[in-house]
């Protein structure tokens, strides 16, 4: 099953937050890896979205949608750097 | 037998040809709310998909208690095994008819684990985890299952070998099944843990938290 990069994220992403997070700089809390979120391996065909570091694979973002719900798992993530305007 | 129930039977048995068509029509069938009928079997994974050597498989079961059963490849395929024709439904909405798989019922393999637990977490090859009562497990409910169609069972479908709990959502049969660690309180695997029910019955559409 092959993935696609970070900017998948960016229409479901846009849903939750204001700004475009697909340029954010996350790191990796499984191997310290930094780099954008669109720098991330994401496998959509799935109950939801799951994107992994390129750099060890491990999940750092989940992204669940139910109906009237998202929930949003970012325990692979250390930090999330945003640029701001 | 409740409808959608798995009908097991051993090796010896006939299998009872679909007829010609070799398929029962949508009109004809009732689904799971919410679920539609699937021809093809779609491939879901959440990650890579890992290729497991069965010379170096292992299935481990951990108790609550720290005490480990284990078996190799070998060991498990030289266990009686069962041919299960089974619909599965998967929470993403296909469903799937009378899917015909080979496996060693979890009733086998939990015969002589000692164990007060209810629940378990299911572990895989790559990291993948998924939780359920143990109860579902037994019973006649659940297998590990090696043989998909008559054909081993390919990576991209869990192979060497996936847990087969069809009477759940199919996110709860993990594939490249490796392990379950026994448990005294409920621990929310991979999706569980990200909006997923803790259960799964399809029948009830208990898709997300809460349903």
């Amino acid at each position: 099953m092959t993935h696609v990069d970070g900017n998948a994220l960016a229409g479901d992403l846009r849903e939750i937050f204001a700004v475009d997070l697909t340029v954010a700089t996350g790191q990796c809390s499984g191997c310290g890896y930094k780099g954008s979120v669109a720098s991330l391996r994401v496998y959509q065909n799935a109950p939801g979205i799951v994107a992994r570091c390129p750099h060890c694979e491990e999940v750092v973002l989940r992204l669940v949608r139910g109906r009237d719900r998202a929930w949003l798992d970012l325990r692979g993530t250390v930090s999330l750097e945003i640029p701001l305007p | 037998m409740a409808f959608g129930s798995p009908l097991s039977f051993t090796d010896t048995m006939p299998i009872v040809s679909p007829g010609f068509t070799g398929r029962r029509q949508s009109p004809d069938v009732e689904l799971p709310p919410g679920q539609y009928l699937a021809e093809d079997f779609p491939v879901l994974t959440a990650g890579p998909t890992p290729r497991v050597t069965t010379d170096r498989w292992q299935f481990t079961i951990n108790t609550e208690a720290g005490l480990r059963y284990d078996w190799s490849w070998q060991q498990l395929i030289e266990m009686p095994a069962e041919k299960i024709t089974t619909d599965i439904h998967c929470v993403t909405k296909w469903s799937k008819l009378g899917t015909r798989w080979k496996g060693v019922s979890l009733d086998v393999l939990l015969e002589d684990v000692e164990t007060a637990a209810d629940f378990a977490l299911v572990q895989s090859y790559g990291g993948y985890t998924t939780n359920l009562p143990l109860e579902d497990l037994i019973d006649g409910q659940a297998w590990i299952a090696y043989r998909y169609d008559g054909e081993e069972l390919t990576p991209e479908h869990g192979g060497p070998a996936r847990l087969l709990v069809p009477h759940l959502y199919f996110w709860k049969s993990a594939k490249w099944v490796r392990g379950i660690q026994l448990l005294l309180e409920d621990e929310p695997g991979f999706w569980e843990s990200a909006g997923y029910h803790d259960y799964g019955d399809p029948w009830r559409e208990q898709r997300y938290q809460g349903d």
